[in-house]
């Protein structure tokens, strides 16, 4: 069911000022005579820091201070970034500090401010102070940090487990117990980087007439951020203020709360003067959290016909130094694994593990990839063993159609029942698999090898949960000069959050987007918000856009009526005015909301409230679950173990598409960051856990020419029953299926070989390695 | 990401260059700034000048010289890349430029800025050692001329003073009947390569080589000759199977690993890449027309 | 900005326009177009000449300029994205782009931008390979590159036909 703009690949509202240079993001921002910050680093994966020197640096001219925690503590209420989600999984409290005074556990780990006229001043400064390390062990690879002998990544802490947990229904061992077969696997999916184009950054000024200090962040979440910082800092809710501008890009790292936010802020505070912090590449490296690393063993039961009889293992979870957000990326992953199938029993023992690395917060896909791939794999090793066709054998395990709405036993991490809500993913699959050539294939295949060429088909089934709620409220204002104004506590990042919600909007209230005004991610917009990631904001936001529509649009008719003296049912909105159906008569919204803004002495028109608005806070607690089938063709070099990837195709469920150009954008760069993830993004560390991709031309990013050709999507709609809008989310759905995608395409090219994929990415050495008979390298 | 301070320099001649280069301390020559300003960007590098070459529009240009070919150092490898008198002259530079980088690059970086950054994995310079190019160097002493096979003195390290400039690179040209190659494999387009391969191949009348080049590059800490490889050639009739053996012969090179790449799939691409170029190069080589 | 020994005066034309700006020596030519002559829809990505963001044409040839300085813009013409549209009409690349969803945070789109401009000024009719070459040097983490090829190809279509922009 597609409105007129609901469901329209209209213009995105973005668009004119990115392309034109006109944009605003946070380096774009600048107040005259602003001092800049760069950030003392740990050079140390570990170190105890005995000193630290900042009278070098001091005496550079240009410079304005140099700020260690000793500096700033008188000003805050905490050391520490007290931001982690609940758990009671949680074995020891890692709170960032603010800055590192005492330890250091990372690399990158920011220890001192330098504030200067410059960015350039303040690198020249940053290299003169002089911190004195005493270097401690070293935790590098979270296999090997729970040794009883290995050294602890925080010197005091009792042990490196961050966090435990189980996640299981069933009766895993009866189901071992009967099961025909019974396979057992390693995998490993590697860690990687966000690398948005944008880096993060800060700017923050003092407004001394109001008092008011505002942040500007490139943050995903903002709201939340000035909760933190209302608290380090002790201001008044009303004193201050953080806006998310343009942002280049989030993919997940950006929705956490981060210390150079705290320290810029509470420097321009401090100073009274406005400063900047723009995060450059390098430190991204070190100091933007990072995701993936997860090693699985895993074991799956099956009787002689491949139905699975149960699924148990463990997972190791290389939680990085310190807890930015929670267990949920680890919890994501426990909770994602059997989404597609029928899994009668289930148990997952789960750790994460703290080592001396950039924490570790969601990226993209927020560990439903690993997931995916962990799952994929075992089915791909059952239809190996029990020569079964891999698609096959998936069919005989998908959720049916008639099984959904299907209530699995798994609960959220806030405790609401995972219900798969909607969907057909046989059907999914089965439209992928035809569009894929999938039963032809081996005729293909088979052709090919006669001729050297080793090509390989591979297929995978996610399941993703999105729309997290409880809510994101959305306030929908008709201005007296007939403009509607839109804010929400969602954040923008580049994913075409305000088009979405002007579409919302616009469906309601004249269809004409160029009418609308988004504000999207500031707290001087609307009280409260939760901000963008897991896919939620065009489910929640969405939602409550919505909602807050149909209330302007209803007291805009019920006002109008009075005015133009007839029934409510006999007009429409369109364009900027209230008219009767068809035309004739009509009243400018600009009139209704001028009606309803009152005059002293005299009654409002249809005895409403005052105010052409509304505020709505739509509240859905229960995830609405995406589902798709990622197909994918590789051509093997088996000379020099070059993968090319040939051909994706994407069938996918999200529910009712609000605008197809926006949703086929957001899985085409999901599926890049997938295949990079797949094939190319490797974030190295050696046994000293110092980084050893530290630039761009180290870590390979997707680019222009390792693309397949045009991908092909295929949208099926059920909408779902959780919100008006039958939407679910998108953002994340192109990564999730990826690496187990290219995984099972590559093993399939190389089926003459006998080679068998447990780790991504897949590099060509060890491809090669591979193809010459070894087995795959696990260690980094 | 800044670079740090330093004074600047931009002289208009040669000899203006190479007099600031004598006389000042710790001085860096820009030239195209492909490599050295990222270095300068990390702080790698941090020099107390910089003289930058690039209004010294003596250095720049392309000249047919008989059977050799002479590149004044600051020649843009764009200009090179759309230079018919290379595509003629020097086709297996031209097919080397088509890996080199990005068109934004290439529209700034030089060629002189390349064999004097001397990364092993760089084409350039792997075209540089396949050609025996004769790199011209000028310093307070005057002008030098150095074989390549002599220039890298070490890893990415040029065997010529810090007061001197390299001014001109010239290559010989190679008969019209000669089969040329450069093949590399990289992760990704425009990637330096992990191991690149230069070949050349002339034939005689009787369909035997007479004359063989065989260079890699990105394996070793400088780029590599093969000469036993090509010595293994010469004479011989070329057939897939002699070619196939003598790539062979590369497994025992000598290469780096890295965090990246082991050493052994360094020598394992070395075979493939090699048999690829001397190939490719035989299937270009013209066998009816013969070098008399 | 650093002591005035080590600064010198600019003199160049950007966009059609000329500036006249001390700086010093060691600024990049990004950070002056951005934060001097405060046209900041050039962006910096990475510093290090890998991601593209900051190309702008230098000369008429794409440039990375946080590769260069900006005291080596002194005598040269340079053109950043805020240069491309003609008043209200945006360049027919810019309108493409739009038309094929080929931009989505919009960071590398005034790279992309000035990094197809040269490509269509050199080759009018480029095929899709063409052009995932050409922008191969520019990185984009969010559209995975459809939408810009499908954009340019569109766009040049449109220029041989004669189309002008759109406003």
């Amino acid at each position: 069911m597609s409105g007129r703009i609901v469901g329209q690949s209209v213009e995105r509202l973005e668009d004119r000022a990115l392309l034109r240079g006109e944009a605003r993001f946070v380096d774009d921002i600048s107040f005259p005579g602003m001092w800049h910050v760069a950030f003392v680093r740990s050079a140390h994966a570990h170190a105890m820091i005995l000193g630290v020197d900042v009278s070098a640096a001091l005496d550079v001219p240009g410079v304005h201070a140099v700020l260690t925690m000793a500096d700033l503590e008188p000003h805050l209420s905490d050391r520490l970034l007290r931001v982690a989600l609940p758990s009671p999984a949680y074995r020891q409290e890692l709170h960032r500090p603010v800055l590192a005074d005492r330890e250091v556990v990372h690399v990158g780990e920011a220890i001192a401010a330098v504030i200067a006229d410059s960015r350039y001043i303040a690198e020249d400064a940053a290299a003169l102070v002089m911190v004195d390390y005493d270097p401690l062990p070293v935790v590098s690879d979270c296999r090997d940090a729970m040794a009883e002998n290995a050294p602890r990544a925080h010197r005091d802490a009792p042990h490196n487990l961050a966090a435990e947990f189980d996640m299981g229904y069933g009766d895993c061992d009866e189901a071992f117990a009967k099961a025909a077969h019974v396979f057992r696997e390693n995998y490993w999916q590697h860690r990687g980087v966000a690398q948005s184009m944008e880096c993060r950054g800060v700017v923050a000024a003092l407004e001394p007439m109001s008092d008011v200090l505002t942040m500007w962040s490139s943050t995903q979440t903002p709201h939340a951020g000035k909760r933190v910082l209302c608290g380090l800092l002790g201001r008044d809710e009303d004193k201050l203020r953080v806006v998310t501008p343009d942002v280049g890009g989030g993919f997940g790292p950006k929705l956490v709360f981060y210390p150079e936010e705290a320290v810029v802020a509470l420097a321009a505070q401090i100073y009274g003067h406005p400063i900047k912090w723009i995060e450059d590449r390098r430190e991204h490296f070190v100091s933007t959290t990072q995701e993936r690393d997860q090693h699985w063993d895993m074991e799956i039961a099956v009787d002689a016909q491949g139905q699975i009889l149960g699924l148990r293992g463990t997972l190791l979870h290389d939680h990085g130094a310190y807890t930015a957000r929670g267990v949920n990326v680890a919890y994501g992953s426990a909770a994602a694994i059997t989404l597609p199938y029928v899994i009668p029993a289930y148990q997952l023992d789960i750790k994460l593990v703290v080592t001396n690395k950039v924490s570790v917060t969601p990226i993209r896909g927020a560990g439903q990839p690993q997931a995916v791939f962990v799952m994929e794999r075992l089915l791909d090793r059952v239809a190996r063993e029990l020569k079964i066709d891999r698609a096959e054998l998936r069919r005989r395990n998908l959720v049916a159609g008639a099984q959904i709405p299907y209530k699995t036993p798994l609960k959220t991490r806030g405790g609401m029942q995972v219900v798969l809500d909607s969907g057909d993913y046989p059907a999914c699959m089965a439209a992928a698999l035809e569009r894929a050539g999938w039963e032809d294939f081996p005729r293909r295949q088979a052709a090919a090898l006669a001729k050297g060429r080793h090509i390989g088909l591979g297929v995978a089934n996610y399941v993703e949960g999105t729309g997290r709620g409880p809510f994101e409220p959305v306030s929908v204002r008709v201005a007296e000069n007939g403009r509607i104004h839109v804010a929400s506590g969602a954040a923008a990042m580049g994913q075409s959050t305000k088009t979405m919600l002007a579409q919302v909007v616009a469906e309601q209230l004249g269809c004409d987007m160029s009418n609308i005004t988004v504000v999207a991610g500031d707290t001087g917009a609307i009280e409260l918000g939760m901000g963008g990631f897991n896919s939620r904001q065009a489910v929640m936001a969405g939602s409550s856009a919505h909602a807050a529509a149909l209330k302007v649009r209803q007291k805009a008719l019920h006002v109008a009526s009075h005015m133009l003296q007839v029934g409510e049912q006999a007009l429409e909105i369109e364009g900027t005015a209230v008219r009767l159906k068809g035309g004739g008569a009509q009243v400018e919204l600009a009139e209704v909301a001028k009606a309803v803004a009152g005059l002293p002495g005299y009654y409002i028109p249809g005895n409403v409230e005052p105010g052409l608005q509304a505020t709505e806070h739509v509240i859905i607690n229960d995830m609405t679950y995406a589902n798709g089938t990622c197909v994918v063709e590789v051509e093997v070099d088996a000379e020099t173990g070059l993968v090319r990837v040939s051909r994706v195709v994407f069938a996918h469920d999200c529910g009712r598409v609000l605008h197809p150009k926006i949703v086929e954008g957001q899985i085409i760069g999901g599926i890049a960051h997938g295949l990079g993830n797949a094939l190319f993004e490797w974030m190295g560390f050696d046994e000293n856990a110092q980084p050893v991709s530290t630039t761009l031309a180290e870590y390979l990013l997707m680019s222009s020419t390792e693309m397949p050709p045009p991908i092909e999507i295929l949208h099926l709609e059920s909408p779902s029953p959780l919100n008006e809008l039958g939407i679910k989310g998108v953002g994340e759905s192109g990564v999730i299926p990826m690496t187990a995608a290219v995984a099972s395409a590559v093993e399939d090219a190389l089926a003459p070989f006998g080679v068998s994929i447990a780790k991504v990415p897949i590099n060509p050495p060890d491809l090669i390695s591979l193809i010459h008979g070894a087995s795959q390298e696990m260690r980094a | 990401m800044k670079p740090p301070p330093f004074s600047y320099h931009d002289p208009e001649t040669l000899e203006q260059a190479v007099e600031l280069l004598a006389t000042l301390d710790n001085a860096k020559a820009l030239a195209g700034g492909q490599s050295l300003m990222p270095m300068l960007n990390m702080r790698f590098v941090l020099p107390d000048h910089v003289v930058d070459l690039n209004r010294v529009s003596e250095l720049s240009g392309i000249r047919r010289n008989g059977q050799t070919i002479e590149i004044g150092a600051m020649t843009r490898q764009r200009d090179l890349e759309f230079s018919s008198e290379i595509a003629t002259a020097c086709p297996l530079m031209s097919e080397a430029l088509t890996h080199v980088g990005h068109r934004q690059t290439r529209n700034r970086g030089t060629i002189g800025g390349s064999l004097c950054h001397l990364d092993p994995a760089a084409e350039l310079v792997c075209v540089a050692a396949a050609l025996d190019a004769v790199v011209e160097v000028v310093g307070p002493n005057g002008r030098r001329e150095i074989p390549f096979a002599e220039f890298p003195a070490g890893y990415m390290s040029p065997a010529i003073d810090f007061t001197e400039l390299v001014s001109r690179v010239t290559f010989p040209v190679w008969p019209r009947e000669t089969g040329h190659a450069f093949v590399e494999f990289s992760r990704r387009h425009g990637d330096f390569a992990i191991v690149s391969a230069a070949a050349m191949l002339l034939l005689d009348g009787a369909g035997r080589v007479s004359r063989a080049v065989l260079a890699l590059g990105g394996v070793g800490a400088v780029p590599l000759r093969m000469h036993d490889v090509e010595a293994a050639l010469i004479g011989q009739a070329p057939t897939a199977e002699l070619i196939r053996r003598v790539s062979e012969t590369c497994r025992t090179v000598e290469a780096v690993g890295d965090v990246y790449v082991p050493a052994s799939y360094r020598q394992h691409l070395a075979c493939v890449m090699s048999r690829r170029a001397l190939e490719t190069a035989l299937s270009r080589a013209d066998r009816s027309a013969a070098a008399a | 900005m650093d002591s005035v020994a080590d600064t010198r005066t600019i003199e160049l034309r950007v966009n059609g326009k000329a500036y006249s700006r001390p700086a010093p020596v060691r600024m990049t030519l990004s950070d002056f177009l951005r934060h001097e002559l405060k046209l900041t829809g050039t962006h910096v990505g990475c510093e290090h000449g890998v991601c593209g963001a900051c190309t702008i044409l230098f000369d008429g040839r794409s440039a990375r300029s946080c590769l260069m300085l900006a005291v080596q813009a002194n005598g040269h013409e340079i053109t950043t994205v805020e240069g491309l549209a003609n008043g209200k009409d945006m360049h027919p690349l810019q309108a493409a782009l739009s038309d094929h969803h080929g931009l989505q945070c919009g960071f590398c789109t005034p790279g992309m931008l000035t990094t197809l401009v040269e490509l269509l000024n050199d080759n009018p009719s480029p095929s899709a390979e063409d052009v995932r070459v050409a922008i191969s040097g520019n990185l984009c983490r969010c559209t995975g590159y459809e939408g810009i090829v499908a954009a340019t190809l569109d766009a040049a279509q449109k220029m041989r036909a004669g189309a002008g922009g759109r406003s």
